[in-house]
């Protein structure tokens, strides 16, 4: 069953309550390997609720619920006997604001590799300076490990925490606009940090910003009123789409 | 007419201001008050032997020493009982439970347990860890006493902490697979230690002035020798001052012991403060969340 033609990431009739309020209907969409996959759309359209779904991150909210299923590999993540931790684990996640701990840069990268039981310090070094160089921070914090993670500025903390989340070794990694809080320099880094993110992993971000989308990612989808209304290479969705809701969004007709 | 209506309100301003002022005046003179009349009538005979020494001749001669030890026991005492079931208490209110009508019970408890007058707890300590448990008159009932009457305060003070940790920190640490224990252990709890702290001694400040909950529960009469085990009996400042102040047979001659002693007392719960502050301070220094 699994291969490699199989999406990484499939969900299929995917609806989605925050108590009596649908915000996700019908949700069919499929997600290659080792691509980079944008979420468009404008706020409140189901976007980063949609991404949360993935992590299962959604159900730490009181009086939700899932109808569908989202699967991984071909295994429904929101099946029975599936730990969610388990989920979070593999799937990795990246938020709109920096969020490091306040504890050591060391610290915050060992965190993860910790908590699943890695002790060894040599492997434990050597895994926070691979994914610290992956994240791309490793020369400006090199010297300052044991210092804390807040000292460090709003673009570097960003990075500190993509590495903290490639630690896991995920096979996903979802950002939710990561770039949001930070400055067009920090931004740029990221974005090219992303483009050399998805050769080892499958990335799926949210944006708010239709220019990131084109920069960065292969695949767009874009979201609008709770539905997935169109998807395909970033370039046609940029150039010809076939949905005129789409169209409206992207040449800036509203959102 | 329109200048009189900008007299009358400039009046008016002055005579509000006035009296903020003056209420003002009676807080901070009435601690001042205290404050000089105590220093002035307990100075005299605060000194090294005074600090260090028991009491001699009926308590008209000698120190408090093991009524200072005795208060620092109890204190410390109260503390060991209310910060484990406190910090427990808040965690499972702020993280696990759900709010409903079962938590809004529970927090009126909790409140009202912090307006019960201590007077209650002492007899409470008395029937519960006195008799019922028969650990006597000893410390180790004063202390699991006092420990109940500041847990309402180490439950607030450290529900409060624990809210100001961002929930970013809880959704970071669990979007890397960690359990909501394990998030609580390494990441909610150290980020809300320095304010559970810091709360937690400002509560313990009432329990080291409290008299009623040990004069039932904990507390001796006159003691050549400092405790020697959790079921001894102690003096203690608070109720030392009482039977100074009550009980003497020499009232005029103990009468500076006796404002030795609060002056004594009221050092040790400022300093109790001022260490919360100083933490406080220092915390709100480092973190920058």
């Amino acid at each position: 069953m699994v291969t490699c033609a199989t999406p990484v990431i499939e969900a299929r009739d995917l609806n989605f309550y925050y108590g009596d309020t649908k915000a996700l209907s019908d949700i069919a969409i499929s997600i290659g390997r080792n691509q980079v996959t944008a979420l468009i759309g404008p706020s409140g359209c189901g976007k980063s609720t949609f991404l949360r779904l993935i992590n299962r991150m959604n159900e730490l909210i009181p009086d939700t619920r899932v109808e569908g299923s989202v699967l991984f590999d071909g295994v429904d993540l929101y099946g029975p006997g599936v730990d969610p931790t388990e989920v979070r684990r593999r799937i990795g996640m990246v938020f709109q604001k920096p969020n490091p701990f306040p504890k050591s840069i060391y610290n915050n990268v060992a965190y993860g590799p910790r908590l699943h039981g890695m002790n060894s310090q040599r492997r434990l070094d050597e895994l926070v300076e691979r994914s610290l160089k992956a994240a791309a921070i490793w020369d400006e914090v090199k010297d300052i490990l044991p210092q804390s993670a807040l000292g460090l500025s709003g673009g570097q903390q960003q990075r500190l925490c993509i590495a903290r989340a490639i630690a896991m070794e995920p096979e996903v990694l979802l950002m939710d606009e990561p770039t949001s809080a930070l400055d067009p320099i920090a931004t740029a880094r990221i974005e090219e940090l992303v483009k050399e993110l998805k050769k080892s992993y499958t990335v799926i971000i949210v944006t708010h910003n239709m220019q990131q989308a084109a920069r960065v990612s292969d695949e767009t989808a874009f979201f609008y009123l709770g539905r997935l209304i169109e998807m395909g290479p970033t370039e046609r969705i940029f150039t010809r789409p076939q949905q005129e809701q789409t169209e409206h969004y992207i040449t800036g007709r509203f959102g | 007419m329109s200048l009189d209506g900008l007299g009358m309100r400039k009046l008016r301003e002055k005579v509000a201001f006035g009296l903020l002022r003056l209420a003002m005046l009676v807080v901070v003179g009435t601690l001042g008050g205290i404050l000089l009349h105590v220093v002035l009538q307990g100075a005299g005979v605060l000194g090294w032997r005074f600090l260090t020494d028991v009491p001699r001749e009926a308590m008209t001669q000698g120190g408090i020493f093991p009524a200072i030890v005795g208060t620092l026991y109890l204190t410390a005492g109260a503390l060991l009982v209310a910060l484990p079931l406190g910090v427990a208490a808040a965690i499972y209110l702020s993280e696990y439970a759900r709010e409903g009508k079962t938590l809004a019970v529970v927090r009126l408890g909790i409140g009202n347990l912090a307006g019960v007058p201590s007077v209650v707890f002492g007899l409470f300590g008395l029937g519960l860890f006195v008799v019922f448990f028969k650990m006597g008159v000893s410390l180790l009932a004063g202390s699991l006493t006092l420990g109940l009457l500041i847990l309402p305060t180490v439950i607030g003070a450290s529900e409060e902490a624990l809210r100001q940790v961002p929930s970013t920190f809880r959704e970071a640490s669990l979007a890397l697979g960690a359990t909501r224990w394990q998030t609580i252990r390494k990441v909610v709890l150290p980020a809300a230690l320095p304010g559970i702290l810091t709360g937690s001694i400002l509560g313990l400040g009432r329990a080291a002035g409290e008299t009623a909950p040990i004069m039932f529960t904990a507390a001796t009469f006159y003691s050549l020798r400092l405790p020697e085990s959790p079921f001894s009996q102690v003096m203690a400042l608070p109720y030392h001052i009482y039977v100074l102040a009550t009980a003497g047979t020499h009232i005029e001659q103990t009468r500076p012991l006796q404002y030795g002693t609060v002056l004594v007392l009221i050092s040790l719960v400022l300093g109790l403060s001022l260490f919360a502050i100083i933490i406080r301070t220092r915390m709100r220094r480092t973190k920058k969340w």
